[in-house]
């Protein structure tokens, strides 16, 4: 599904993201996505493959000026372009990571072994024994050696690290209901939080308009670089951003109550419902005139947009159970401090749950959050995955593997947290074809951590993107 | 001046002997034994087959197993395979639902915590889940001066009173003075609007404090010729006198140093608290001899003061030589999981036994109560926790609290337990509406 981010030596490919194909994805839980097809993209200029450092502006700044600039002789233009080429050459190199203990999330790590990259895909996979790594291949070295991992929900991007009015487009505030509003119409991939995520070994992440509106708006998955949103762009439409609870009132005048909130949610669910069966109508004079936000809800409720329900409390939880019983639409639950409540109910359901930070405040909405509902969720067969989520104050971005870790602390199974962070995630969103795991043929997002990657005092040293060496700890 | 001082101890001394000792909790008379577990003493040894004898409230022995007989009438805790270090001490928090000064003043000197704490607060009880026995709660930071803080010793206990940790019951002394600079206590008039405006309405406050300590001084304890009490005053004397130490809430390198600017022109004892930016001017916190503070929190930024945070701090300041702890700040960061500070100190470089002094001995000296927190030394109070393993791993978790040797929360037991998980409206959504704009 989505976008496919091929890139070799000379150019790389460039998404459309208006190219909307109704075919179902892969998805366990997802009727369908938007789909978007590579397109090559037709500049004159030929740009450089992203930057090997997400937030250096050099490369960009030097490029800017070449392209903008339309009398720089030929000559120099080649020079400009074959050092570009040198560049892309050595940063997407053949590569061999090796690793004590590497967690392919397909079956058992692998002690002693080797990935091998080739064109930012992952090439082999497999013991060190079995394995001749190329001479050719530049060889990295490391005690654990992981997937990318993933963050399951996330405001990054639209949500700044300064906390100020500038850099904070996660909540918008005009309006109870806004699903027309696009994540990637505000995501800055210049974010230093981006970075940060990344530094972490967090390689994709699924970010956009923040729990507090009935509905906020949408989200998207991004990888943690690229100098442009479409450079970072993974999905560029992926769900819609609800909430349930009290944090809506304290938002907007109406809805003052959690009644009203899900009144107004129902009422604009069925005009959508409406609204889907008008523009699927035969003759094109009688579909309606194009509407942003029913777009958005009609397209939710055909499958190819999940309602991303945030519902910390029980009856919220029950809510968003009831409202997908009504209406039909793909659910995943955002949040469920107090899931352990309703772990049948869940399971039930069928739905997946992006679990709060497990250090998340106990208070509000949240005060009853407790440390082992991921373990509960877990054992009751419910799949799970780890998130940043949205603070209004700090932490600006949390990290999702020191959610998992405190989890893994608290009882949570080591091999289940990680997998929540890498392969349960990516199959939740559809994209287990491309990451979440160390398999050929799939993306090389990898991380090497110098120890038990949950353990407080061990860190990632090297984290790759599509075969890119993007982080390096000193 | 200080006629009422002797008359507030003597109040609140009684208060608190008649209600703790009729709790019984300083009865602990026969002696209790810790034996089997690495004990880390922190300003000593650590012993790998340790024994820790307490008796009365206080350390009678301590050292390796071999060495130190356990008493024949002891009740024996046996701590195999587990480690024993001090209670943790946490220097600045926001437990117990406290409250400051109020919007009618930037400076409030006069106010006190002590006041409006709660100490059936479940905040509490979340705090001995994660080891920490003694604590300073403190008012917020969004005045210059929000008032009086208290050093709590987390006893379970029904008043404020027969919490407290007496630093000097001389001159009635149980906390220190919170004070804060840089962007929280810009607002509207009366507060400052500018960092030069904070500064000088702080010079000018401690101006009038050391006039009014002269007309003290000069009155000879001559009522006739004693000045009006005023608390506010009254207090600051207590800092210009060396006596309360003043816990400035400072993050950028130019606020620190003015933090320290002022503190050496008024002479003032003071602990520079949260020092985002103090990797910057490490050399210059370490040439002033103010020890610091350091919150730890996931990432940076959330204000314009905080986007340099950076876990290396605490291995800066260490090689700089400033003497530094960590702390909660709570509910800025959770109190069940203070040693998540120190340990990504130490994955930054920190080492091993800056880690450790970081949650205990050198908070303890912040608060001026080294000598009776912070380490496990005979004489002092048997505050200590049993780790399951090492205190810096993701997978420890403190199993047992201690404090003045009655054990207070025990994971085994399912009525503690829950504050160490949370759930099931163990948490009450209490706590301090700690505002940080």
């Amino acid at each position: 599904m989505t976008r496919i981010n091929i890139q070799n030596r000379y150019t790389y490919f460039m998404l459309k993201t208006n190219t909307v194909s109704h075919t179902p994805a892969g998805s366990k839980y997802k009727h369908g996505n938007l789909q978007m097809k590579p397109e090559i993209k037709s500049k004159s200029c030929l740009r450089p493959a992203p930057s090997t450092k997400n937030l250096d502006m050099s490369g960009r700044n030097f490029f800017m000026l070449y392209c903008t600039s339309s009398l720089l002789s030929a000559i120099v233009g080649v020079v400009i372009i074959m050092t570009l080429l040198i560049s892309a050459t050595s940063a997407t190199a053949q590569k061999a990571i090796v690793g004590d203990t590497i967690y392919t999330m397909e079956g058992d790590p692998i002690v002693n072994g080797v990935v091998l990259i080739r064109d930012g895909k992952i090439e082999r996979v497999g013991s060190v024994a079995e394995i001749t790594i190329p001479a050719d291949y530049e060889k990295f070295q490391g005690s654990v050696v992981t997937p990318g991992l993933i963050d399951a929900r996330s405001v990054v991007g639209l949500a700044g690290y300064y906390n100020q009015d500038h850099d904070q487009d996660q909540l918008e505030y005009s309006h109870a209901l806004q699903p027309d509003l696009r994540a990637i119409d505000a995501y800055n991939s210049r974010e230093e939080l981006v970075g940060f995520l990344l530094k972490n070994g967090i390689t994709t992440v699924h970010t956009g308009h923040a729990p507090g509106a009935v509905i906020s708006g949408q989200t998207m998955i991004v990888k943690t670089t690229g100098r442009t949103v479409d450079e970072a762009l993974v999905d560029s439409t992926t769900a819609l951003a609800i909430t349930l609870g009290s944090v809506v009132r304290s938002n907007f005048d109406t809805p003052g109550t959690r009644s009203k909130g899900v009144s107004m949610l129902r009422q604009e669910l069925i005009r959508a419902v409406e609204y889907a069966e008008k523009r699927s109508n035969a003759d094109p004079e009688r579909r309606p005139e194009r509407d942003l936000r029913l777009e958005a809800l009609a397209d939710m409720l055909d499958g190819r947009l999940f309602a991303l329900i945030t519902a910390q409390r029980s009856q919220d939880i029950m809510t968003a159970l009831r409202l997908q019983q009504e209406f039909g639409f793909p659910l995943i639950i955002d949040g469920a401090a107090e899931a352990y409540l309703l772990l049948d109910e869940i399971a039930d359901a069928g739905v997946p749950v992006i679990i709060h930070p497990t250090m998340v405040r106990t208070r509000g909405d949240t005060e009853n959050a407790a440390f082992d509902t991921s373990q509960k969720l877990s054992e009751a067969g419910i799949p799970f995955a780890f998130q940043s989520s949205y603070e209004t104050y700090v932490p600006k971005t949390r990290i999702a593997l020191f959610e998992a870790a405190v989890a893994v602390g608290y009882g949570l199974d080591r091999m289940t947290a990680l997998r929540a962070l890498t392969i349960e995630t990516a199959s939740l969103f559809g994209l287990d074809n491309r990451i979440g795991s160390l398999q050929n043929g799939k993306e090389a997002d990898i991380v090497i951590f110098n120890g038990d990657p949950f353990e407080y005092t061990s860190r990632p040293t090297h984290v790759f993107i599509n075969g890119r060496l993007l982080h390096e700890a000193n | 001046m200080l006629v009422m001082k002797p008359i507030i101890k003597i109040l609140l001394i009684g208060f608190f002997l008649v209600h703790y000792m009729s709790s019984g909790a300083a009865a602990q008379e026969q002696p209790v034994a810790i034996t089997g577990a690495q004990i880390i003493t922190v300003t000593g040894e650590t012993w790998e087959n340790g024994v820790l004898v307490v008796q009365n409230g206080v350390i009678t022995a301590v050292g390796d197993a071999a060495t130190v007989p356990v008493p024949a009438d002891a009740e024996v805790i046996d701590a195999s395979g587990k480690i024993v270090m001090p209670g943790l001490v946490d220097s600045h928090s926001h437990i117990g639902e406290g409250d400051g000064g109020d919007r009618s003043s930037a400076l409030h000197p006069d106010v006190r915590i002590l006041d409006t704490i709660n100490p059936r607060s479940d905040t509490f009880r979340k705090a001995l889940a994660g080891g920490i026995t003694s604590v300073n709660v403190m008012p917020g930071s969004g005045h210059l001066i929000s008032g009086q803080t208290v050093y709590l010793k987390l006893r379970p206990v029904n008043t404020v009173e027969e919490m407290l940790i007496w630093v000097d019951e001389e001159s009635g002394i149980y906390g220190g003075l919170k004070m804060a600079n840089g962007t929280n206590p810009l607002r509207q008039a009366p507060f400052p609007g500018t960092r030069a405006r904070s500064a000088a309405m702080v010079r000018a406050m401690f101006i009038r404090a050391r006039e009014y300590q002269a007309r003290v001084h000069e009155a000879q304890n001559d009522p006739d010729r004693m000045p009006a009490r005023d608390l506010a005053l009254e207090t600051l004397v207590e800092v210009l006198e060396g006596k309360r130490i003043v816990h400035n809430h400072t993050h950028r390198h130019d606020d620190i140093l003015t933090a320290i600017r002022l503190a050496d022109e008024f002479g003032y004892r003071m602990v520079l608290h949260h020092v985002t930016d103090a990797w910057k001017v490490a050399d210059e916190i370490a040439a002033s001899g103010y020890p610091a503070s350091i919150i730890y929190i996931d990432s940076p930024g959330g204000k314009l003061e905080a986007i340099n945070l950076l876990a290396k701090t605490a291995p800066v300041l260490e090689e700089a030589g400033v003497d530094f702890g960590f702390h909660t700040d709570d509910s800025v960061t959770d109190s069940r999981l203070f040693l998540r500070s120190p340990a990504f100190g130490k994955r930054e470089g920190l080492s091993r036994r800056k880690a450790l002094e970081s949650v205990t001995i050198a908070n303890a000296r912040q608060m001026d109560i080294a000598d009776r927190a912070g380490s496990l030394e005979p004489g002092k109070d048997a505050d200590f926790i049993i780790l399951s393993g090492d205190p810096f791993s993701v997978y420890t978790r403190v199993e047992q609290t201690w404090i003045e040797g009655e054990k207070v929360w025990d994971i085994e037991d399912p009525e503690d337990r829950k504050y160490a998980i949370g759930g099931y409206d163990v948490f009450q959504g209490g706590g301090y509406g700690h505002h940080h704009d």
